[in-house]
């Protein structure tokens, strides 16, 4: 029986994207877990956050999971959703400024408290809602999800990565920013696949199907 | 092209089963929450909110356990409010599945709550939910006020103002309802949601008195809010979110199919 680990380091609730994979690989086992022997022996990890960044990244450090992804990413799938995408970047804004894991080079950013689109028309922080993921490459991940699904985000900070051939999608909201990246057995997105219904269950149970190749 | 306006129904739970309560007086019972959620789910809902309207005098585990359910089986933005007082109370739900927590009662009387929950768990979980009234009269400038207990209840705060201070405290977004509006079908009162939308710089939903699908768009329209909620006329099939839909796109709304 292949087996799935969804780290759990104490940010947020990982309930949903617990029982969303079960619905999509329900032959799987799925585990929620900060134990690093458990996690180096799943097959695939799912690597997930909300909140605030620094509270993120000290619970990363003090239970040392930066270390942990970045060994299991050599070898096999990772999944990072949300603030688990961003923790994988050089470095975010939030929090006045916090160094994150440094595994894909690249910055978080604030959208801003002015934030308008190309009209001048107001747009509100954080970006909340249902919006249009472009695929920049034909990615496994993608399989059986049109260009162009919405899916659900939630946040008020968002990726720029150093390398566009890392880019796997984007998304607009007064600017174009990177919704999905891609590195050898590393898949991240900012979108939440847990609370995107039919699109994102596909995402995921094509991501218990991956094998890490593209 | 880029976010779409949200449309979300309502459920009002009491002891397990959907309500729709008129002006919180007149309930009639509407069904099963999980059957309806997987409805509204099936049918393009953007998110789905309940409303536990006993929490505060019943036992509050049955919610949890119809949270916990319905997050089994539907994978879409699930918020749930009422009775929401204490830091345990927000873990319990987010636990059993929700998104988002709505925190009301417990905002007027303890704002620090608000500032609490959100550096404890984000402020993408938190919806302060603000119950308002027009107490203005018609010469005067408009103005609205926070009340309290299902309406009955006035503050003396500015609704306005409290919808500033709620997000400077960490609100993600405001649950907006108009007192004088809610079950009346007379459309939502658009003044108060855009000067709240208007005010802040987080999403808003706008609630209280949708009666048919133009109301909708209005609220969005005129009244700038992010999103639109609505239980009667989706609950008891006058219309699907389907319909909505299609009137907001024909109105000039982006919306998700």
């Amino acid at each position: 029986m292949q087996k799935l680990a969804i780290i759990d380091y104490g940010m947020g609730n990982l309930h949903s994207v617990s029982k969303a994979v079960q619905t999509v690989a329900p032959e799987q086992e799925v585990i929620v877990t900060s134990c690093p022997d458990t996690i180096y022996q799943a097959d695939r990890v799912i690597f997930p956050g909300v909140g605030a960044i620094r509270d993120c990244m000290s619970e990363i450090h003090r239970l040392n999971i930066g270390e942990i992804v970045a060994n299991f990413v050599k070898e096999k799938p990772v999944l990072g959703i949300c603030v688990g995408m961003q923790a994988l970047m050089n470095f975010s804004e939030e929090n006045g400024g916090v160094d994150c894991l440094g595994l894909v080079d690249g910055r978080v950013k604030y959208f801003g408290d002015q934030h308008v689109d190309q009209d001048g028309t107001r747009l509100k922080v954080p970006h909340m809602g249902w919006n249009i993921v472009h695929q920049q490459v034909p990615h496994p991940l993608w399989k059986d999800v049109p260009q162009d699904t919405r899916f659900y985000f939630v946040h008020s900070y968002h990726i720029h990565c150093d390398n566009a051939n890392k880019v796997a999608a984007t998304a607009n909201y007064g600017i174009t920013f990177d919704a999905a990246l891609f590195d050898n057995n590393l898949f991240a997105v900012q979108f939440h696949p847990e609370k995107s219904q039919h699109a994102g269950l596909q995402l995921l149970k094509n991501f218990t199907q991956w094998n890490g190749k593209f | 092209m880029g976010l779409a306006k949200r449309v979300i129904p309502c459920l009002d739970v009491d002891q397990g089963r959907v309500m729709k309560g008129v002006q919180f007086v007149d309930i009639r019972d509407a069904g099963d929450p999980v059957e309806i959620a997987k409805r509204y789910d099936q049918q393009g809902a953007d998110e789905i909110t309940f409303l536990d309207i006993t929490a505060s005098h019943e036992d509050r585990d049955t919610m949890v356990h119809v949270v916990e359910d319905i997050a089994s089986q539907v994978f879409i933005p699930l918020t749930v409010g009422g009775g929401i007082r204490q830091l345990s109370d927000i873990r319990k739900m987010l636990n059993a599945g929700a998104d988002k927590v709505g925190i009301n009662t417990a905002a007027v009387f303890n704002p620090e709550f608000v500032g609490e929950a959100a550096a404890r768990f984000g402020s993408q979980c938190i919806v302060v939910a603000i119950d308002a009234k027009k107490v203005s009269s018609e010469n005067e400038q408009a103005r609205w006020e926070i009340f309290t207990h299902g309406g009955r209840k006035p503050t003396g705060i500015d609704a306005v103002e409290w919808a500033v201070k709620m997000v400077g405290l960490g609100a993600g977004e405001l649950l907006l309802t108009s007192m004088d509006r809610d079950g009346t079908k007379d459309g939502f009162d658009l003044a108060l949601t855009r000067a709240v939308s208007d005010a802040v710089a987080v999403p808003v939903i706008a609630s209280g008195g949708v009666g048919n699908l133009e109301h909708l768009a209005d609220g969005v329209i005129e009244g700038h809010a992010d999103a639109v909620l609505a239980a009667s006329i989706f609950h008891f099939g006058q219309h699907t979110m389907g319909e909505a839909k299609k009137r907001m796109e024909e109105r000039g709304i982006e919306v998700r199919w």
